[in-house]
């Protein structure tokens, strides 16, 4: 789908081109983003793999990491991609007062999910387990610092767009938008996988 | 509206489907450090696979990815960035565990 071939499609109403087009490359254009920011938690994770064992003679993640408290932000994420889910399902058949709730449910069950976080932090930080403790723990905040980071931009547009789909309504431009959102709250899951899978259950282990 | 009722029954199996798996998928390794009833290798191979398949069932039921619907480009995209990220972590991985061999660490 190039530039020109998008022209041509166009024709001689290129300044007015067809819509669906539009939000195709839309899409595409976010899903490289995506891809992008994926090699960033790559390359996150991989640098966390090898800073893992070096504790510099301090606390380890056996004695820092709590299995419930990880269990229960990886439901709150877990529940979150479905509850948008439903969200999108309810756009799709245009009811508006049904993907309002379900957005909401999504943002409360996300701000728990940041607040479990910081609450995690905070006690880490007050244990004299800071970033600055160890290696290990650089990377730790890093990785998981970097999620959580992404989970607060998400909340953020989240809520523009159930304000945008208030106020304008089901739209063309606020329906692709929500999709992207979709997208992104989605792949913030993912990398969330490889976040309980690659630091807390080895850690804990 | 038959069309669209089908469209979003069709949606619906596939979120809820994608969460049934998701909730075995996390419940498994979870568990399995809870109780620790394995040595430690096996329960790390465990969690590795259990991993792995999570993610795949969340781009197949979240995030709709198949090989016929989704566009060339997006999954061309996505193969691009699994090389990429094989050769970058693959690479550091080979370099620091190397590095620390010879350091006899």
């Amino acid at each position: 789908m190039t530039a020109d071939a998008f022209v041509a499609a166009g024709g001689p109403n290129a300044d007015e081109p067809a819509m669906p087009d539009v939000y195709a490359q839309r899409a595409f254009g976010f899903w490289l983003y995506l891809m992008s920011d994926a090699i960033i938690f790559s390359l996150l994770f991989a640098t966390y793999a090898v800073m893992a064992r070096n504790n510099a003679g301090g606390p380890t993640g056996h004695t820092l990491f709590s299995l419930p408290n990880a269990f229960g932000e990886t439901l709150l994420l877990l529940l979150s991609s479905i509850t948008f889910g439903f969200a999108t399902l309810a756009m799709k058949s245009g009811e508006r007062a049904r993907m309002l709730s379900w957005l909401l449910v999504t943002f409360v069950l996300g701000l728990a999910f940041v607040g479990l976080e910081i609450r995690e932090f905070h006690g880490l930080v007050q244990a004299g387990a800071g970033p600055d403790r160890s290696g290990f723990l650089s990377a730790f905040f890093t990785l998981v610092g970097t999620h959580g980071l992404h989970v607060s931009f998400g909340l953020i547009w989240i809520l523009i767009m159930a304000s945008q789909v208030m106020v304008k309504g089901l739209t063309a431009p606020v329906t692709s938008r929500c999709l992207r959102l979709g997208l992104f709250w989605h792949f913030l899951d993912i990398v969330w996988v490889g976040i309980f899978s690659v630091v807390y259950l080895p850690g804990i282990l | 509206m038959a069309h669209s009722t089908t469209d979003n029954d069709r949606g619906l199996k596939s979120y809820l489907t994608g969460f049934a798996l998701a909730l075995i998928l996390t419940a498994i390794p979870f568990a399995l450090v809870a109780v620790n009833p394995l040595p430690k290798l096996p329960t790390l191979i465990v969690i590795g696979v259990a991993a792995v398949i999570q993610v795949l069932v969340h781009l197949r039921y979240f995030l709709h990815l198949d090989l016929t619907s989704t566009p060339r480009e997006n999954l061309l995209a996505i193969v691009f960035t699994a090389i990429l990220i094989f050769l970058m972590v693959g690479g550091s991985f080979w370099i620091m565990l190397d590095l620390n061999h010879r350091m006899s660490m």
